[in-house]
C-alpha cells in the first residue's frame, strides 16, 4: 500500500519543494536590497505581462521541453544525461550546416532537413559517452560533462574558422538564406489579422516540441522499447533477466536523448530573428533541462509545465535584471534551488507529508 | 627554445596545478567515504568570491581565507544533508550547488560591490603575495641572464605564494591521512564497505559528514588561492571549470594523493603550453600517422568484439580518418603536390589543445590504458537494513 495518495506525489511534492525553493530565493532578495514581492510583481510582468514577454516565454519553454524531454529519456533508464549543453550546440552545427549549405526551396524542407541533421548530430554527440557507459562501464556523468566543453571547443572552432563568413567580426555563421526561415507565431497570427507576439521570437518549432512530447509519451509508456527503458531503470539486473540487453538499452535511450536534445536547435538556431549559429548557443539550456525533468517528474505533461514555468522565470529574470540592479544570473539561482529542492532534498519533504498521510489514514481507522 | 623557457613553462604549470590540486585532494577525500562530488566547481567558486570579499572588506587577507574555507565547508554540509542525511542524489545535489554558487556570488557581489558582478581589485596587502627565497632573483632581466641553476631557484622553486607550498604539502599529508592513521582507513573503509564499518561500531554518518568536511575546507583554500593569490578579487565564473578538471585528474589519478600530484601537473603543463606556445604547428605526416593509427588500432580491437564495437569504434576511425585527409587536402594547392603537402605544417587548433585534458580523461574512462575503479560504494547512500 501507498503512504501517500498519487497526487500528493504529482502536485503536492513538487509544489512544496517550490514554495522551499521560492522562500529561500526571497531571502536572497532581501540579502541584496530587494523587496521580494515588488521583485515577484516585475518578473510576473516581464514574464507574461505583454503579447512580447509572453512569446520570450514561450520561446524559452520551447527550447526547455526539448532539454527537459532529453533528461527524462535518460532518467526512465537510470542514467543522468548531463550533456544536453553539448548535444544542443552540436544539433545546431547539424542545422546550420543543412541550413547554409543544402538549398532548401521551402521553409518546411528545411523544417523537416534541419530537424532530422540537428537530430542525428545530437545523437551522435552522445554516441562515444553511450558506448562507454554500456560496455566499459566509465560513468556517463562525468564523460558527458566531458563531451560538453569539448562540443564547446569544436564549435567555436568551426565558428572562428571554417564557418566564419569572411570580413565578419561575430564567432559566428553567416545568417541561413530567407527561405529556410521559420515562420515565427506571430506570422502565423498575422494570417488571422492578429499582431500577437510582435517581434518575440517564438516559432512553429514550439509545436514541434509539443509533438516531441507525445511521441516521448508515446514511446515511454506505450512501446515494448519504452517497456524495456523503464524495466532496465527500475531494475538493471532484472531486465536482464528478462532478456533485456543493457548494452542495447542504454545506447538507444542515451541516443533519443541527445536527439531530443540536438532537436532544440531547429528552435534556437532556426527558429531565431535572424537565424544563425552563435557561440555559447545552448545557453545554459541543456542544464535547465536537469530542472525540468525533475519538476515535471518526468512526465511530458510534468515538463511541459515545467518548461513553461522555466521559461516564465527565464525572461521574467531578464526583464527584472533590466528594470532593477539586479543580475540575471539570479535565474540561475532559482534553478540551482528547485533542481536541489525537487532532485536532490526530494526525500526532505517527502517524507514529512507521508507521515503526514499516515496519521491522518489511522486516525480515518 | 632555451632552458629559461622550460624554467618558465614549469613554473607556470605548477602555478596552475595547484588550484587544481587543492580541488582534486578535495574531491579525493570525498569520494574515498563514498561520496561522489561534483559539485568541486561550485565550492571553489563561492570560496574566491567570499575570500575575496572579505580581503577587501577587512584588509587582511588570511581572514579572507578563513571565509572563504567558511562558505565552502557550509556548501559541503549542504551536500551532505541532502546526500548523507536525506540519502537523495549525489551527481542531482553537486550539479545543484555549481549553479547555486555560479549564480549567487554575481548576484552578491552585484549587490555589495556594484561592479557588475566582481569584487573591487584589492590591493597589495590583502593578497597572498610571492614568498621570495634567500638570493633569489625577482627581476626578469636579471633572471634572464643568470646560470640555470639559479634561473631554476629563483624562478620555479622561488616567487610563488605561501598557498602553493601550503598546496604542494597537503599532498604528503593526504597520503599520510588515508594511509597511515585509523581515520584513513575507516574512510576508506566506508567508501568500499559501510555495512563493514556499520559492523564495526563505527558511524557511517560522522565518518563521510567527516570526509565532506574536509572535502570543504580543501574547496575553500583552492577558491581562495584563485581570487586572493593568482588574482586581485574575483571576477565572475572565475574558477573556469577548474573543479571539472579536477574530477577528471582524480579519476586519471585513481583516486590516489600523489598520482593525483602528477595528474593535476600533466593537466597544468597542457594550458600552460597553450598559453606559452599560442602557434603550436605539426606536420601533417604525423596527423595522418597519429589519427589514421589510432583509428586501425581501435578497429583491429573492435573487429575482435561485437558487432556494436565495430560500429561505434568503426565509425569513430572513418571519423578521425577524414580529418586526417582533410587536414592534407587543405594544405594541397597547384604549387605544392600531394606529397609535398604531407610535409607541409599545420596550425593545431588552441581549442583542442585546451580541450586535450577533457579527451585524456575520456581515453582514461575508456579503460584501455589501465582500468579505473572508482570506490565500491561511491554514489550509493547508505541504508542500514534495505
Amino acid at each position: 500500500m501507498d503512504a501517500m495518495p498519487k497526487w500528493a506525489d504529482v502536485v503536492l511534492v513538487p509544489v512544496v519543494s517550490l514554495l522551499l525553493a521560492a522562500i529561500i530565493s526571497a531571502i536572497v532578495f532581501v540579502a541584496v536590497g530587494q523587496n521580494p514581492w515588488d521583485a515577484l510583481k516585475l518578473m510576473a510582468y516581464g514574464a507574461v505581462g505583454t503579447s512580447d514577454f509572453l512569446g520570450y516565454t514561450l520561446f524559452y519553454a520551447t527550447n526547455f521541453i526539448f532539454t527537459g524531454l532529453a533528461v527524462a529519456v535518460a532518467f526512465h533508464a537510470s542514467l543522468f544525461n548531463i550533456g544536453g549543453e553539448g548535444q544542443v550546440l552540436l544539433g545546431g552545427l547539424g542545422a546550420a550546416i543543412v541550413c547554409l549549405y543544402v538549398p532548401l526551396p521551402h521553409w518546411s524542407l528545411a523544417l523537416i532537413a534541419g530537424a532530422t541533421a540537428a537530430a542525428i548530430f545530437g545523437a551522435l554527440w552522445v554516441v562515444i559517452p553511450a558506448y562507454l557507459q554500456a560496455r566499459r562501464g566509465s560513468h556517463i556523468v562525468i564523460t558527458t560533462i566531458m563531451f560538453n566543453f569539448m562540443a564547446s571547443g569544436l564549435l567555436i572552432f568551426f565558428l572562428s574558422g571554417p564557418m566564419k563568413p569572411i570580413g565578419e567580426m561575430q564567432v559566428a555563421t553567416a545568417v541561413f538564406p530567407a527561405a529556410t526561415h521559420l515562420p515565427s507565431l506571430h506570422d502565423v497570427a498575422q494570417m488571422f489579422g492578429s499582431e500577437m507576439f510582435g517581434r518575440s521570437p517564438v516559432n512553429i518549432s514550439i509545436f514541434l516540441a509539443l509533438i516531441a512530447c507525445v511521441g516521448v509519451w508515446a514511446l515511454i509508456w506505450h512501446t515494448r522499447l519504452g517497456y524495456e527503458i523503464r524495466s532496465f531503470g527500475k531494475s538493471e539486473s532484472a531486465a536482464k533477466y528478462a532478456g533485456i540487453s543493457a548494452v542495447n538499452i542504454t545506447m538507444v535511450a542515451l541516443l533519443i536523448s541527445g536527439g531530443l536534445a540536438g532537436l532544440m536547435a531547429v528552435n534556437n538556431t532556426m527558429g531565431i530573428n535572424s537565424p544563425q549559429l552563435v557561440d555559447n548557443a545552448a545557453g545554459g539550456a541543456g542544464f535547465i533541462g536537469i530542472a525540468v525533468a525533475l519538476m515535471g517528474r518526468n512526465h511530458p505533461v510534468g515538463i511541459v509545465i515545467a518548461a513553461l514555468l522555466f521559461g516564465a522565470l527565464y525572461q521574467g529574470g531578464a526583464e527584472l535584471s533590466a528594470a532593477t540592479s539586479i543580475p540575471v544570473q539570479i535565474v540561475v539561482v532559482i534553478q540551482a534551488l528547485v533542481i536541489m529542492f525537487t532532485g536532490a532534498l526530494d526525500e526532505m519533504v517527502r517524507a514529512p507529508i507521508e507521515k503526514l498521510f499516515l496519521r491522518s489514514q489511522r486516525a480515518g481507522e | 627554445m632555451d632552458f629559461f623557457t622550460f624554467v618558465q613553462l614549469g613554473d607556470a604549470s605548477v602555478r596552475m596545478a595547484i588550484p587544481l590540486l587543492l580541488a582534486c585532494l578535495a574531491g579525493l577525500f570525498s569520494e574515498r567515504a563514498g561520496i561522489f562530488d561534483i559539485g568541486l566547481e561550485g565550492k571553489m567558486l563561492a570560496a574566491a568570491f567570499l575570500s575575496a570579499a572579505v580581503s577587501f572588506a577587512s584588509g587582511n587577507v588570511w581572514l579572507g581565507l578563513l571565509a572563504g574555507i567558511g562558505i565552502s565547508v557550509l556548501l559541503s554540509v549542504i551536500h551532505g544533508l541532502a546526500s548523507i542525511t536525506f540519502k537523495g542524489n549525489q551527481l542531482i545535489s553537486g550539479v545543484a550547488i555549481n549553479f547555486f554558487a555560479a549564480g549567487l556570488t554575481v548576484v552578491i557581489a552585484q549587490g555589495w560591490f556594484a561592479q557588475g558582478g566582481r569584487t573591487p581589485s584589492l590591493p597589495n596587502d590583502a593578497r597572498f603575495n610571492g614568498l621570495d627565497f634567500p638570493g633569489a632573483l625577482t627581476r626578469f632581466r636579471d633572471k634572464m641572464q643568470a646560470s640555470p641553476g639559479m634561473q631554476f631557484y629563483s624562478e620555479f622553486v622561488s616567487g610563488h605564494s605561501i598557498l602553493v607550498y601550503l598546496g604542494l604539502l597537503t599532498v604528503p599529508l593526504s597520503w599520510w591521512i588515508l594511509y597511515r592513521t585509523r581515520f584513513g582507513l575507516r574512510l576508506r573503509a566506508v567508501g568500499e564497505a559501510p555495512e563493514a564499518v556499520d559492523t564495526a561500531g563505527i558511524s557511517v554518518v560522522r565518518l563521510r559528514f567527516a570526509a565532506v568536511a574536509i572535502c570543504g575546507i580543501l574547496c575553500g583554500i583552492a577558491g581562495a588561492y584563485l581570487s586572493t593569490a593568482v588574482q586581485a578579487g574575483f571576477t565572475k565564473d572565475m574558477t573556469a571549470n577548474r573543479g571539472f578538471i579536477a574530477l577528471a585528474a582524480l579519476i586519471f589519478a585513481k583516486w590516489r594523493p600523489w598520482h593525483a600530484l602528477g595528474a593535476c601537473l600533466l593537466f597544468s603543463l597542457f594550458f600552460a603550453i597553450d598559453i606559452q606556445f599560442p602557434r603550436l604547428e605539426l606536420r601533417v605526416v604525423w596527423i595522418m600517422v597519429l589519427l589514421i593509427g589510432s583509428g586501425v588500432a581501435m578497429t583491429a580491437y573492435a573487429l575482435r568484439k561485437d558487432k556494436i564495437d565495430v560500429i561505434v569504434l568503426g565509425g569513430l576511425s572513418l571519423v578521425l580518418a577524414l580529418v586526417a585527409l582533410l587536414a592534407w587536402r587543405g594544405e594541397m594547392s597547384d604549387e605544392i603536390g600531394a606529397i609535398a603537402a604531407l610535409f607541409e605544417t599545420v596550425r593545431v587548433p588552441s581549442q583542442l589543445i585546451q580541450s586535450l585534458p577533457y579527451l585524456f580523461v575520456v581515453i582514461v574512462l575508456a579503460g584501455f590504458v589501465g582500468k579505473a575503479i572508482p570506490p565500491r560504494a561511491g554514489g550509493q547512500p547508505y541504508v542500514k537494513e534495505r
